[in-house]
C-alpha cells in the first residue's frame, strides 16, 4: 500500500482568518499517476497543494509525503512546486533563472537546458522573464519545478491562460512523466481539464466532493462531462445531508 | 546551509543588480554627488562647524547605511512577495543561504560604493585623514552590511514597497539625528545622549572619526577603539541576521 501512494492526507483542516479553507479533508494520491484536482476557485485547491509541499501552517490532520511528513527537510528535492502566481525573478533571463535554481538544488546546468526544452522556451531562453508573455511566464515556473526530476510535481494552475496547442503538449508531457513513474497533482478550475486526468480529486467549499477516475465518475453521475458530474454530485449532497 | 547555494545566492543578486543600470548608477556616483555638495558648501569657510574635515567621515559612514538599508529592504521584500523565496526556501536552501547570499553581495556592492567615495574625498575633495585610508573602506563596508541586514529584517513588517520605504524615518533618521554629526552626544540631554551611545549607527560614526582623526598602536596603525566599534556594528548586524532568520519563514499561514 504505502508504496504506491505519493501523498496521503488525513483529516486536513486549515484555518486562514476565521474561514477553513480545508475542513476535514482525508485522501490519498497515488503514484506514477496524473491526479486531477478540481473546484471552483476559493474552495481550498491552492491551500490543500501547499500542505502538500509542506509551506502551509495547518490547523490539524496530518499530510504524508513519499512516506515522510510534509515539509520534512530530506524532501526538498523530491518534491517540485509551482505556484499560481509564477515565482521566477523578473529581472534575469530565462535561462538564468534555470541555472540559478539548478544550483541551489545542486544539479547540473545541463539539466536546466534540458527543462528549457521540456517546457517549450529554448527559443525564449535569453529573454528576459519580465518581458516574456504571461503564458510563458509560467513555463518559465514549471521548468524550474522539473529541475532535478523530482518524484512529485505540484502544479497548481499551470495551464490557464495558455494556447490550446501547447496546452496539449504539457498534459502529454504530465502523462510521459507519470508513465516513467512521478507522480504528479494538477489543480485547475476549468472542468474541461479534468478527463485528461487518471484520477480526479474534486474539492468544493474545503470539502473533498468525490476521488475517482473520470470516467467512473461519470458512470456513477450518469452525466456525460466532469462538470454536469460535479452539479450531481453537489445537488446530490443537498438533498441527502450526510 | 552550503557554500554553494550561499554563493549561487550572492551571485543572483549582483547579476540583477548588474541589469539595472540606473540603481547601479545611483549606488556609486550619487554617494560621491552628495560628499562633493558637502565639500563645496564648506568651500567659503572652513572653520565652519569644524568644516569638511569634520563632516566627511561621519558622513562617510551614514551613506552606505542608509543606502544598503534601503536597496536591501525593498529587495528582499520583493523578494517575500514574488513567491521566490518560498520557493527557494522549499528547496534545499538554508535561511542562511539567503541572509550571507544577500549580506555578501550587498557587502560587495558597498566595498565598490565606499572606495569610489573614499577616493573623492582624500585625492580631489583634499580630505585630511590622520589613519590608512583603506579602514575608511572597512568602516564603510561594516555600517553597509549593517544597513543591509536591518533592512532585511524590516521587510518583513512590510506588506508593500511604499510601507518599506517609510521605515527609513522610523528606524534610519532617529539614528542620524542622534549619532552626533548634529550636536555632539555628550551636549545632548542626558536620557538623549544615553539612549544616542548605544544607537549602532553612533558606533559606526565613531569608528569612521576615529580613523580619520587620530592614529595609534592596534592593527592597521589605528586607535584600538576603533576595533572595538566595529566589533559593536559587527555584533549588531549578527543580531540582526538572527533576527533576520527568524522572519524567514518556510511554512507560513
Amino acid at each position: 500500500m504505502m508504496n504506491n501512494v505519493a501523498v496521503e492526507v488525513r483529516d486536513l483542516v486549515v484555518r486562514r482568518g476565521r474561514a477553513r479553507a480545508v475542513d476535514g479533508l482525508t485522501c490519498s494520491i497515488p503514484r506514477g499517476e496524473v491526479t486531477g484536482l478540481l473546484g471552483p476557485s476559493g474552495c481550498g485547491k491552492s491551500t490543500l497543494m501547499r500542505s502538500v509541499v509542506g509551506v502551509q501552517v495547518v490547523t490539524s490532520g496530518t499530510v504524508e509525503v513519499l512516506g515522510l511528513p510534509a515539509g520534512d527537510r530530506r524532501l526538498r528535492d523530491r518534491v517540485g512546486y509551482v505556484t499560481q502566481a509564477p515565482s521566477v525573478y523578473d529581472d534575469l533571463t530565462v535561462v538564468e533563472n534555470l541555472r540559478f535554481f539548478a544550483r541551489v538544488l545542486g544539479v547540473a546546468d545541463e539539466e536546466a537546458e534540458r527543462c528549457l526544452v521540456a517546457v517549450d522556451l529554448a527559443g525564449a531562453r535569453d529573454q528576459m522573464v519580465g518581458r516574456l508573455s504571461g503564458g510563458q511566464r509560467s513555463r518559465a515556473s514549471l521548468a524550474v519545478a522539473l529541475l532535478g526530476r523530482p518524484e512529485l510535481l505540484v502544479l497548481d494552475e499551470p495551464t490557464v491562460g495558455l494556447d490550446p496547442v501547447l496546452r496539449r503538449d504539457l498534459w502529454a508531457m504530465f502523462h510521459a512523466l507519470a508513465d516513467g513513474g512521478t507522480s504528479v497533482l494538477v489543480s485547475s478550475h476549468v472542468m474541461d481539464e479534468a478527463e485528461r486526468c487518471d484520477r480526479l480529486l474534486l474539492m468544493r467549499d474545503g470539502r473533498l466532493l468525490a476521488a475517482d477516475a473520470p470516467h467512473r465518475l461519470l458512470e456513477r453521475t450518469g452525466t456525460a462531462d466532469v462538470e454536469s458530474a460535479f452539479l450531481a454530485i453537489v445537488e446530490h449532497a443537498a438533498e441527502v445531508p450526510a | 546551509m552550503t557554500p554553494r547555494t550561499t554563493l549561487a545566492v550572492a551571485a543572483r543578486v549582483l547579476t540583477q543588480l548588474r541589469r539595472d543600470h540606473r540603481t547601479l548608477a545611483m549606488l556609486l556616483v550619487l554617494p560621491c554627488v552628495v560628499l562633493a555638495l558637502l565639500w563645496w558648501m564648506f568651500e567659503a569657510d572652513t572653520r565652519l562647524a569644524g568644516g569638511f574635515d569634520a563632516l566627511g567621515p561621519p558622513l562617510l559612514a551614514l551613506i552606505p547605511f542608509i543606502v544598503m538599508f534601503l536597496v536591501t529592504s525593498v529587495t528582499t521584500l520583493r523578494e517575500r512577495s514574488s513567491g521566490t523565496l518560498e520557493r527557494l526556501l522549499a528547496m534545499p536552501t538554508g535561511k542562511g543561504d539567503v541572509l550571507v547570499g544577500y549580506a555578501l553581495a550587498f557587502g560587495l556592492v558597498a566595498a565598490v560604493q565606499s572606495a569610489l567615495a573614499v577616493l573623492l574625498c582624500t585625492t580631489a575633495l583634499g580630505l585630511d585623514v590622520a589613519g590608512p585610508v583603506w579602514m575608511l573602506v572597512v568602516v564603510a563596508v561594516a555600517d553597509a552590511v549593517l544597513g543591509s541586514v536591518l533592512g532585511l529584517f524590516v521587510s518583513a513588517f512590510a506588506r508593500t514597497e511604499f510601507q518599506a520605504v517609510q521605515f527609513m524615518p522610523a528606524l534610519v533618521v532617529p539614528q542620524i539625528l542622534l549619532c552626533g554629526l548634529f550636536l555632539p552626544r555628550e551636549a545632548m540631554p542626558g536620557v538623549l545622549e544615553a539612549v544616542a551611545d548605544v544607537l549602532p549607527l553612533s558606533f559606526a560614526v565613531d569608528a569612521m572619526t576615529s580613523v580619520s582623526t587620530t592614529t595609534g598602536a592596534a592593527f592597521g596603525s589605528v586607535d584600538g577603539s576603533v576595533w572595538g566599534d566595529l566589533l559593536v556594528v559587527a555584533g549588531f548586524a549578527v543580531a540582526g541576521l538572527v533576527l533576520g532568520a527568524a522572519t524567514l519563514r518556510r511554512r507560513t499561514p
